[in-house]
């Protein structure tokens, strides 16, 4: 079974904040770990790798240092990976992402199974994923739990809903989305480390692209732009009480008889 | 083609010009300043950097007729026909955007055997409802949904599409917005509109730390998913003026590679985003058994409770009373938050309550930023005496009551 998995590198801390006056992200530091979510779905790939056999590859858009997630990616023990980076790649949203890694995809080979975190913790828009399955026009299954069974030309999975769990046979090539808790991911295990240090990440460009036109990638290939980032907005119209633990109490059962929550 | 270029002549200060780029896209190599991948196009560069080292060129696109393209639509969240709350909320908004502009409303039904459902919408103020009522649809499966929002946009060709941000809205919104290479903002917190009828999208970015205003200036339609509980439903009025038109899409558009083999019910669980009241217990709270406090005080007002994540990762609750950007969105009458700092991750959870009531020892705790009534004060100091005045006054109130009776 041919397994790909969709990778993406954010900030090590989502702590940023925003001048006000100026309207300038404050954040040093670079993008510096795996996604905690695909940990998850890398973890799924190398799970039915291991029942099943086939090939896991990984791959990420991003920029140069993101090759270091492919890396930890092979310390799991992913066999190959690819990282799409290329100027032109920059400001993409939702749909430019989500064209690129499904060129990327289609540039690498024919998946069986597409794998992809249920969100990312820097976008937590959880929108990539079904856009990349649009794309490659094949089905996607999102917030899969279980996967229960694969077999020859399908695979059935648990899909997490509200209210129930519905059990579902989709037909490979399938995308599916998985939640953070199917499994346990591994850690990062030392001997493979070593055996897989020297491992080749190829980068690809545009130009490695079948679409060549720019026009679909990055900021251009972007419907959504973000015209400004400011910080939130604080409460204006606030008590602040001050006291001691009688005297609060005191107030707030007050407070609560008025408002009529007693 | 919109890029960044540099103008190498005024480069005077490489190392100086690397720092201004949150993203560390700038490179010096080869006594060459270039912009890498990492580049987001956010172009502070251009305006914190020295005048006209920083350049952005643009190409004029050709622009969209977006009269072409006219109403706003609300997708109509369902599962076998029980209408989901956040549909009322989104017409609710979409009505308030659309009285700016004169827009009609639209909603867009879809499943089995759900004609007689499609008449409640109208009573919340919608101008026409458009109901697919097909076999094929009986089960939420992506392709079929997705055929029939293709066909929905290709007919009426709304200029804004809503959707509420559940299971399903989230899977299926993306999907329809990229198969008309359109953009989509999820889980917007703020809408407006404008009187070109670009659509203001705001939404919480970096986990909330940061606001983000994103618009979509030369594609149709917009779409924006919003989560339950962010915005207020209308009243519903006994009256209707609106109408329901029914539709079909050929059965051979409808065909899916997903066949649903079972669907099995979850226990019903107490779910807090349904709450009016909740309690939060935070990091303040010591040790588990200090939680019981939280428990009868909940008891007292009816309330549920929440935690923060610290103490989901603790294991002392269940992960589905979190609040906060990776727990669950809640929009309650009252919640009283007890120990909580108020990480922007939670704030961004509960800030939408209607009142907030905020007890924590720590003066700069930064949950006093929220709070309508921020309470500074040990909780175990707080809450004990907290319960038994609550008590007292409830052995008043009944004393009160009986000796009324006699």
């Amino acid at each position: 079974m041919d397994i790909f998995v969709c990778i993406k590198q954010v900030p090590g801390t989502t702590e940023v904040e925003v001048d006000e006056k100026t309207g300038v992200l404050k954040r040093d530091g670079i993008d510096s770990k795996m996604n905690p979510y695909d940990l998850y779905a890398v973890e799924t790939a190398i799970k039915i790798k291991e029942e099943k056999k086939g090939e896991v590859t990984v791959l990420s858009m991003g920029p140069p240092q993101a090759a270091e997630i492919i890396g930890e990616a092979y310390m799991m023990g992913a066999d190959r990976g690819a990282l799409f980076t290329d100027m032109k790649f920059a400001g993409a949203d939702v749909l430019a992402t989500a064209y690129t890694l499904s060129q990327g995809i289609k540039k690498l080979g024919n998946p069986d199974l597409i794998i992809c975190g249920k969100m990312t913790t820097d976008g937590d828009t959880a929108q990539v994923g079904p856009e990349i399955a649009e794309f490659l026009d094949i089905p996607h299954v999102a917030n899969v739990k279980k996967i229960l069974e694969i077999k020859e030309d399908s695979i059935v999975l648990e899909m997490d809903m509200p209210h129930t769990i519905e059990i579902v046979d989709v037909k490979l090539p399938c995308l599916i989305t998985v939640e953070k808790g199917i499994y346990q991911p591994r850690l990062p295990s030392f001997k493979r480390k070593i055996a897989t240090k020297d491992r080749e990440i190829p980068f690809y460009s545009l130009k490695d692209l079948d679409d060549h036109d720019e026009m679909k990638y990055g900021l251009d290939g972007s419907p959504t732009q973000v015209k400004r980032i400011f910080p939130p907005e604080a409460n204006t119209d606030q008590e602040i009480w001050k006291g001691s633990g009688e005297e609060l109490s005191e107030r707030l059962v007050d407070k609560l008889g008025e408002l009529k929550f007693l | 083609m919109a890029k960044i270029v540099i103008n190498q002549k005024k480069v005077i200060n490489p190392q100086e010009l690397i720092k201004l780029c949150p993203f560390a896209a700038i490179e010096y190599v080869n006594n060459y300043l270039t912009i890498n991948a990492a580049c987001k196009m956010c172009n502070i560069c251009i305006k914190q950097g020295p005048e006209g080292v920083f350049e952005l060129v643009e190409e004029q696109v050709e622009a969209i007729d977006k009269d072409k393209w006219r109403g706003i639509a609300v997708y109509v969240d369902h599962l076998e026909g029980d209408i989901h709350p956040v549909t009322m909320e989104l017409i609710g908004k979409a009505k308030e955007l659309a009285a700016k502009i004169n827009y009609p409303v639209y909603a867009l039904f879809m499943g089995h055997d759900i004609k007689d459902r499609a008449k409640e919408i109208l009573h919340y103020g919608v101008d026409e409802i458009f109901v697919y009522d097909q076999e094929e649809l009986k089960d939420f499966r992506i392709e079929p949904y997705t055929a029939v929002f293709e066909d929905f946009i290709n007919n009426i060709m709304p200029s804004i599409v809503l959707v509420g941000g559940t299971t399903i809205g989230r899977s299926l919104a993306p999907r329809a917005a990229a198969r008309f290479r359109t953009g989509l903002t999820a889980d917007c917190t703020i809408l407006d509109v404008q009187e070109n009828t670009d659509l203001d999208q705001i939404r919480p970015a970096f986990g909330g730390n940061i606001m983000a205003h994103i618009h979509t200036p030369n594609h149709r339609p917009q779409f924006a998913t919003v989560r339950y509980k962010i915005f207020s439903a209308p009243e519903r009025s006994e009256e209707i003026h609106g109408q329901i038109t029914y539709c079909t899409v050929e059965s051979e558009k409808l065909v899916s590679k997903i066949e649903v083999l079972d669907i099995k019910k979850k226990e019903r669980e107490e779910s807090i985003e349904d709450a009016e009241v909740i309690i939060v217990a935070g990091r303040a709270i010591q040790k588990e058994d200090d939680l019981s406090m939280i428990y009868e005080l909940a008891d007292l007002l009816g309330a549920h409770v929440a935690t923060t994540r610290p103490l989901i990762e603790a294991g002392w609750a269940d992960p589905r009373k979190q609040i906060g950007l990776s727990g669950r969105t809640v929009k309650p009458k009252l919640i009283i938050t007890c120990g909580v700092s108020g990480a922007i991750q939670f704030v961004a959870g509960m800030n939408n309550s209607e009142c907030i009531v905020a007890i924590d020892k720590d003066e700069k705790a930064s949950i006093f930023g929220v709070a309508h009534y921020g309470i500074i004060g040990d909780v175990y100091e707080v809450i004990p005496r907290l319960i038994e005045k609550i008590k007292a006054n409830k052995v008043n109130v009944e004393d009160m009551a009986y000796a009324s009776t006699n």
